[in-house]
């Protein structure tokens, strides 16, 4: 085989990579270089350091150490009978981007991926000796998330996480059926028990209570996360907030990442041959959002249908399917029904909550503490304002949906 | 008319410097010219900025013989970021709402408030900024006169807050030498030691082989089929991008993306067999088959973990099958696995099977000889955010489930079964009376094997009084004595 040069390698990994959604650099431990004996900081929130013209944020060094791989996944562009360009990075090689990279403040950390190579133990190991190696030899203290490989044996993630502030395993489609028909080698339980496994030695590594009983865990700091691809399968978005709910609950985990079915170089035949629309993507974020911070719950939203709906934000599309629970009366409602208006967001709704203690909110005043009247004027009241009719009226939905546009012609 | 220049290295310091004394001198808001760096041509002007001059009328809002101001440390945090904004009214407007403050003529955070609004948006607008520099500064290598590597950056801020976001880089970046030159001001840091001078020049350091790396990251982490230009600019405005070595790519990225896209739908999937890709398909198949079972009981647990049989299962991690040896004297039989269960795959590892381990014990069992199960081998929740709230398994779980409890009851061969709860009762007996009647009870199941019927040690766990929950402990420490005394 040719040998490739380290630029070759890097575009041949990267744009193996760019299909995980997950971006995250912020939380776990608090970490810094004040000392002038390591490199890097984290901690706070984290820092987007450049927007690729896809709109996603880079923050990470996102690579696979190789896009050899031994499974065969319909959706994945790696998978072992795709025609890809294929590439190994060396541990050195990867050790050396992360560094240079980041003295050149161009990203927050590594996010390390990979094809598996020989067995899931082989592979897991070669990408914790990369961690180890940033840590131990280089002095590292930025972020570094690993992707872990559910068969791959306890003392291995066992390192991975003392190594990384985050872990995560891919759950890959919303359900069983589908993960067995589109990747074979892969087992919907396997990736549960591996993440069971994760929170488990999470909680282990809290042990001893701190003063305040909140201490951090040692193992993955930063937590777990998951990504689940949406629009390979027939799934509907019930079926994936449900899965989600779920893992929320059962993994503690800190995010799911919905990543819209796209297109890759050389599809398998099991692919539909339309991508998802990338809004439905951006509504079952808004979705997950309403069931962790809004007080929703799966049941509620997605209508009848089971999908949400394309044109009106999930909480707008609830809140014009009961309408007999509006207006809301700003100085009077619990936080509850606050939450449940369009346009208020938790910030909002702390802020009502704080200044009606010094007197009555107005609804000039809403504005300021950040609602977005447009969407919130018509399921309100406060003194100065009354959405009288509106709520009856039968164009209300229109006010929200976009303006019909002339459908393409092929 | 005051007349107050401030420098262009610690603005914000010496604004507080003279703030104080202006306060502290009386000096009403209206009557003081703020500028920074050079003065500007006020023919009014009079006086420096040490606060003498013609001590003018004490304004009514200050009292006398108190501190000058008193401002909470809130306050003064967003005040003194807003003074890193760029427009020119911010140290009078700083200096105002400080001596409104102290007088209580506004409270902090009322935003029905001009002042305390403007100072809210202008100093959110600088945190924005400071977190762009945080990301947007590039550095590149220079050469350094010591041991430590030296990089410089080029870097135009919106507004004049380099002093602010410095630190950051402090931290960061300890264990070399850098330097960050914005058009006023730059932060050099040197050995460790952080100073900020004037910038002289404009100075951009030379191009770094690195940042080619950098380029063929970015070109390859696009994703062509999503292109996104709106989101890109709002979070990565064009005014930014004459100092990032990878926004010379955006033009023809955006402009190849359709074409890119177009290639790839009309590249069919592969057709006919892949030699390669079947030989890996094999491969795999062998490196991920299963090891044989040890014996019978090892693979019964493997079906079970396996079973799909109801919907139970699919929602928690899997199916815990039952723990011990077979043949085993006694069996238990609980209701469900439950959050730790399922977290740990094995039965009876939480809080309940905690109370179970403590009742074996003073009732002299033998806990390793024990087989334990439950009636219904999956956890069945209801999701609360970030727990698990336990559900009763319905009848039709149960019964369905019983397929595995028997072929277990078959392979243990026990003398005595307990069964613990309501569920594990109905399960082997069949039968769904009440449970607390029966309590202490012997009955049989189907193949006649006896057994004891008890409450669940989750239900001990739950009394909220404790003197009951005392006295059902000791009923339950009981009912597993019997069953001891009934291996005998």
């Amino acid at each position: 085989m040719v040998k490739r040069t380290l630029a070759e390698k890097l575009s041949i990994l990267s744009d193996a990579a760019k299909y995980d959604a997950s971006c995250a650099s912020s939380g776990g431990e608090r970490r810094d270089a004040r000392d002038g004996k390591g490199l890097g900081s984290t901690g706070g929130s984290g820092i987007c350091h450049a927007y690729a013209p896809d709109g996603r944020c880079i923050s990470l060094l996102k690579i696979l150490m190789t896009n050899f791989c031994i499974y065969d996944c319909a959706y994945c562009i790696n998978r072992a009978s795709s025609r890809v360009e294929r590439a190994r990075f060396s541990v050195e090689e990867v050790v050396h981007l992360t560094v240079e990279f980041y003295r050149r403040n161009y990203i927050e950390g590594l996010f390390l991926s990979s094809g598996i190579i020989r067995s899931p133990d082989d592979t897991m190991a070669d990408m914790v000796r990369i961690a180890r190696r940033l840590r131990e030899v280089e002095g590292f203290r930025g972020y570094i998330h690993l992707k872990t490989i559910p068969s791959a044996s306890p003392e291995l993630i066992d390192e991975a996480g003392r190594w990384a502030d985050r872990l995560s395993i891919n759950v890959e489609m919303p359900t069983e059926r589908a993960l067995a028909d589109l990747a074979p080698e892969k087992s919907a339980q396997g990736i549960r028990r591996a993440m069971a496994d994760v929170r488990s030695r999470r909680e282990a590594s809290r042990e001893g209570q701190s003063f305040r009983g909140k201490r951090p865990a040692k193992f993955a700091p930063a937590g777990q996360s998951t990504q689940v691809i949406v629009g390979a399968d027939g799934s509907d978005d019930r079926t994936i907030l449900t899965q989600s709910a779920g893992l929320y609950a059962s993994y503690g985990l800190s995010r799911v990442y919905y990543s819209a079915f796209s297109p890759i170089p050389d599809p398998a035949r099991a692919l539909p041959l339309k991508a998802p629309p990338l809004v439905r993507e951006h509504r079952l974020y808004q979705a997950d959002w309403l069931l962790r911070f809004y007080g929703f719950e799966v049941g509620e939203i997605g209508g009848r249908s089971g999908m949400l709906d394309l044109d009106v934000d999930p909480k707008t599309a609830w809140a014009l399917e009961h309408r007999e629970r509006f207006p809301v009366d700003v100085n009077g409602a619990s936080r509850e029904s606050l939450l449940r208006v369009p346009g208020f967001g938790t910030k909002t709704v702390g802020r009502i909550l704080a200044a009606r203690r010094r007197g009555a909110v107005r609804y000039e005043h809403l504005a300021a503490m950040g609602a977005v009247m447009k969407h919130a004027r018509a399921f309100v009241t406060a003194p100065g304002w009354s959405p009288r009719g509106m709520l009856d009226e039968d164009n209300l939905r229109a006010r929200f949906a976009p303006k019909p546009e002339q459908l393409a012609l092929f | 008319m005051r007349q107050v220049v401030l420098p262009l290295v610690g603005t914000v310091a010496a604004w507080r410097q003279e703030a104080r004394a202006l306060a502290a001198a009386r000096v009403p808001p209206e009557e003081v010219l703020w500028s920074v760096g050079a003065a500007s041509g006020d023919l009014f002007a009079q006086g420096g900025g040490d606060g003498t001059g013609a001590l003018p009328r004490t304004p009514g809002y200050l009292k006398a013989d108190e501190s000058p101001v008193q401002v909470s440390k809130r306050a003064l945090e967003s005040i003194e970021a807003a003074l890193c904004h760029s427009d020119p009214e911010r140290f009078a407007r700083a200096y105002r709402l400080v001596l409104r403050l102290s007088a209580g003529d506004v409270a902090w955070g009322d935003r029905s408030d001009g002042d305390v609004r403007i100072v809210l948006a202008q100093a959110k607008a600088v945190a924005r900024d400071v977190h762009k520099m945080h990301a947007f500064v590039r550095f590149r290598e220079v050469e350094g006169a010591g041991a430590r590597r030296a990089f410089a950056a080029w870097f135009e801020p919106w507004h004049p807050c380099l002093e602010r976001g410095a630190p950051f880089f402090a931290r960061r970046f300890g264990d070399m030498d850098w330097a960050i030159a914005t058009p006023d001001v730059t932060a050099r840091f040197v050995d460790g030691r952080l100073r900020y001078e004037e910038t002289r020049e404009e100075m951009r350091p030379p191009a770094d082989a690195t940042e080619d790396l950098w380029r063929t990251y970015y070109a390859s982490i696009f994703n062509p089929a999503r292109v996104m230009v709106k989101a890109m600019c709002a979070e990565m405005p064009k005014k930014y991008w004459k100092n990032l070595p990878e926004a010379e790519l955006i033009p023809g990225l955006v402009r190849d993306a359709e074409a890119r896209v177009r290639g790839m739908a009309e590249t069919a999937p592969a057709e006919g067999p892949m030699p390669r890709a079947e030989r890996v398909r094999e491969t795999t198949r062998a490196l991920l088959a299963e090891t044989a079972p040890r014996d019978a009981l090892d693979r019964l647990a493997r079906e079970i973990r396996g079973c799909a049989r109801c919907g139970i299962c699919a929602a928690a991690t899997a199916p815990v099958p039952g723990e011990g040896p077979a043949p085993a004297e006694l069996m238990i039989v609980g209701e469900q696995p439950g959050d730790r269960e399922d977290l740990a795959a094995r039965p009876f590892v939480g809080p309940a099977g905690q109370v179970l381990d403590r009742a074996a014990e003073v009732a002299g069992l033998d806990r390793e000889a024990v087989y334990v199960t439950n009636a219904v081998k999956g956890f069945k929740y209801a999701p609360r955010g970030k727990r698990r709230i336990h559900q009763r398994p319905d009848a039709g779980e149960v019964e369905r489930c019983r397929w595995w409890l028997d072929l277990e009851r078959e392979l243990v061969q026990p003398k005595v079964i307990v069964a613990m709860g309501a569920t594990a009762a109905v399960g082997l007996t069949g039968s769904d009376a009440g449970l607390l009647k029966r309590r202490g009870r012997v009955e049989r199941a189907e193949d006649g094997t006896p057994v004891l019927l008890t409450v669940h040690p989750a239900y001990l766990l739950r009394l909220p009084d404790a003197a009951r929950a005392e006295a059902e402990t000791e009923a339950f420490h009981r009912d597993l004595a019997q069953a001891a005394r009934m291996l005998d």
